[in-house]
């Protein structure tokens, strides 16, 4: 209770006031935008929440982080586009809700939805503080850096398909965190004589670049598109009514959202996914799913929203974030010298209640302003493309310059934006990066630390959370490289249409042996390159 | 026709090739600078040494990009890769102007050079209609007020405000 009240005393502040407005709505607003999302806007409001309060910028970043998920429904639900990535799956069944007429019924459904993940996740974390400020203190060097090693880990095999490119993009961000001067023998490292490189990559540039410029780029090279708007008629309330006829769909989606939402790398696709899965199986109407089905609306928005504060728990706990948004924050941590970490939770644990009460407060807020005010915040999404990345790109410029008012952090930021720009060309992930530098950080100094009292390799693993996180490190690895065999069976087994034959080299050559023997298959041969030599003669 | 290799693989086809050989040649070259651009202490810890993770995470692009390069469905550029490299090149032109905007709002000020660029840049992109650039200067107005005036960001006064009158020099450097 003495923790409850000093928490409510850090927020009794008027500057904490407006940030949680500021950033609710502001959130929202990013959110409702398709193109912005809350990355770009995070990445440009981070050196402006420097000269704040930690508890007034933290607030701003958590609010625009929280509502943009409120606000990334709208387009969504009305035109088909999500206004977020994490939004996609909302598109499923809300656009075919607006298809049918019932825009009104889908948007206050994902508000409810989303208002009750939220919510639920908050309580849910609130209540299992205490539980964590006491598992905290057991992670110390080699733990922590087990778990930052997890982490990367888990960000490259989450994407299925690249786990190859991604784990190279991971490398060049622990490669270019390495950069500058090294903080304990003082020699340079990759800075090739300059004395900009001395002092390392900023990693708020990186963002910037690889975020909001990159962002404003494939903006400015777009197409603007004719959008055409559903009229709204009526209230907005109906959703918290129909939640309540789904409890076993909305709760289970919010505990998926918040597991989820505390494994680092994991983040809300995955909680998405499983609790869609999941409401599809059990429900009484599985056909409807995709085609407007309410169940299936509340199972993605109540993820989704579920998974902020939960994202908290790695960063507030180990100091290890989860992902890039988390990344971004953890900057705003260091230049406040507040140390997230198991030393936040025994010493300033008001400080992280305070952070969860904000957030709830913050729910409530985002939910009465879009029960009011969606009819005129619809408009937003009417920007034409090409002129929100000219917007973006000036408001980039805040954000690069004044962290140290340097024509080469511009210079490296747009390199990075241009570089983020090819890899959304490319559809490659632009977070193992981010991820890879933040993480990286951590991992060279807590090995070092780590490895002082290490005499023999096996010591490192003695201590039992250390021997847990080794342990889910190889389950992980296995599991990743079983799924990489079973995959490319499954590719040969399709190329070859045939499932009962062996996919073997030996087992080819032997089926195929009348086809090379023969002088039936010579004269065949002959024809097909004849014909495949007239078609290429064609271009 | 498409394989089923191609057919899996995320993403477009145009410009794969030639980032993941770009990608393994820049780490290659970097592995290589190793022993210049990093140093070997005596008396040491293998793992406290300044080259250890440098070392590892070139070493891991150097074999990730291989790898990766190694299962690319496509082993040849076609015309159409070349094609995207261009689209690539393209946007150096907005990287430009970012530049240009940099370059000027020390010597002419953050507000004077705003109030030009956000205009000019939605001409370039085509906005000619007499609303959109009326837009784009209250945009550009307002961005200068909530970021220099209202947050206080760290964005220097222009060279030029220094021929400005007493008081309203120190407004401009401060606010504008």
């Amino acid at each position: 209770m003495d923790l409850l009240i000093s928490a409510i005393e850090i927020l009794m502040r008027w500057d904490v006031a407006l940030a949680l407005l500021a950033g609710s709505v502001g959130g929202v607003l990013i959110g409702a935008i398709p193109g912005v999302g809350p990355a770009v806007a995070i990445a440009i409001l981070l050196p402006a929440t420097f000269s704040m309060d930690p508890i007034v910028g933290l607030t701003v970043l958590l609010g625009i982080y929280g509502s943009s998920m409120y606000g990334g429904a709208i387009p969504a639900i009305l035109i088909n586009t999500p206004g977020t990535a994490v939004n996609a799956l909302t598109t499923y069944d809300g656009y075919p809700m607006t298809a049918r007429g019932e825009p009104r019924r889908a948007l206050s459904l994902a508000y409810s939805a989303s208002f009750f993940g939220g919510i639920f996740s908050v309580i849910c974390l609130i209540l299992f503080a205490p539980v964590l400020a006491k598992i905290a203190p057991m992670f110390g060097s080699r733990e922590i850096f087990l778990a930052a090693l997890l982490g990367l880990l888990l960000v490259v095999v989450a994407h299925r398909g690249q786990a190859l490119i991604a784990g190279g993009l991971a490398a060049f961000g622990i490669f270019l965190q390495t950069i500058g001067l090294e903080p304990v023998k003082y020699s340079q490292r990759y800075t090739f004589g300059s004395d900009f490189l001395g002092g390392g990559i900023n990693l708020i540039v990186v963002v910037l670049g690889l975020f909001a410029l990159s962002q404003a780029f494939v903006l400015l090279t777009d197409e603007d598109e004719k959008i055409r708007l559903t009229k709204l008629r009526g209230g907005m309330f109906q959703g918290l009514r129909e939640l309540g006829r789904h409890p076993r769909v909305a709760s289970v989606s919010a505990a998926f959202g918040v597991l989820m939402g505390m494994i680092p790398g994991v983040g809300e696709f995955t909680a998405q996914f499983m609790s869609y899965t999941y409401a599809q199986r059990t429900s009484k109407r599985p056909q409807d799913f995709g085609r407007g089905s309410s169940e299936g609306l509340i199972a993605a928005e109540t993820a989704n929203n579920a998974v902020p504060a939960a994202a908290m728990v790695p960063l507030l706990a180990l100091g290890i974030p989860g992902e890039a948004l988390t990344a971004m924050m953890l900057s705003v941590f260091y230049v406040h010298n507040v140390v997230p970490g198991p030393g936040l939770f025994q010493n300033q644990m008001d400080f992280v209640v305070a952070l969860y009460l904000a957030l709830l407060v913050l729910n409530v807020l985002v939910l009465v302003f879009l029960l009011f005010a969606t009819r005129s915040l619809i408009q937003v999404v009417r920007i034409p493309n090409r002129f929100l990345g000219v917007c973006i790109l000036t408001l980039s410029f805040v954000g690069v310059y004044s962290l140290r008012n340097s024509a080469a952090d511009c210079v490296m930021a747009a390199v990075f934006g241009v570089l983020g720009y090819i890899l959304k060309r490319l559809s490659m992930p632009s977070v193992p990066i981010v991820l890879g530098m933040v993480l990286g950080g951590i991992m060279e100094v807590k090995l070092r630390a780590g490895m002082a009292r290490v005499k023999e390799p096996l010591d490192f693993i003695d201590r039992p959370v250390a021997f847990i996180l080794f342990l889910i490190i190889i389950v992980v690895l296995a599991i990743h490289v079983r799924r990489v065999l079973l995959d490319r069976k499954e590719v040969k087994e399709a190329e070859w249409q045939t499932k009962n034959s062996s996919t073997r080299f030996g087992r080819l050559m032997l089926r195929r042996r009348n086809s090379f023997l023969k002088d039936r298959g010579k004269v065949v041969r002959a024809r097909h390159s004849k014909l495949l030599r007239r078609l290429t003669g064609l271009f | 026709m498409t394989t089923e290799k191609e057919r899996r693989f995320v993403g477009q086809r145009r410009g794969q090739l030639i980032f993941a050989l770009a990608f393994l040649l820049v780490s290659v070259i970097l592995l290589s600078l190793i022993g210049e651009q990093t140093r070997w202490v005596n008396k040491t810890k293998f793992f406290a040494q300044p080259r250890f993770w440098p070392a590892v995470s070139l070493g891991l692009m150097v074999l990730f990009g291989a790898l990766h390069l190694r299962r690319l469905p496509w082993w040849k550029n076609t015309r159409y890769d070349w094609w995207e490299v261009r689209k690539w090149a393209a946007v150096l032109e907005y990287a430009g102007w970012f530049m240009a905007y940099v370059i000027l709002v020390p010597v002419i000020g953050y507000l004077p050079v705003t109030l030009v660029f956000v205009p000019a840049l939605s001409w370039r992109m085509g906005y000619r209609s007499r609303q959109m650039l009326w837009i784009s200067a209250v945009f550009a107005v307002l961005v200068v007020i909530l970021f220099k005036g209202l947050l206080s960001v760290k964005i220097p006064g222009g060279m030029i405000y220094e021929y400005l009158p007493g008081a309203l020099r120190s407004f401009f450097i401060l606010y504008l």
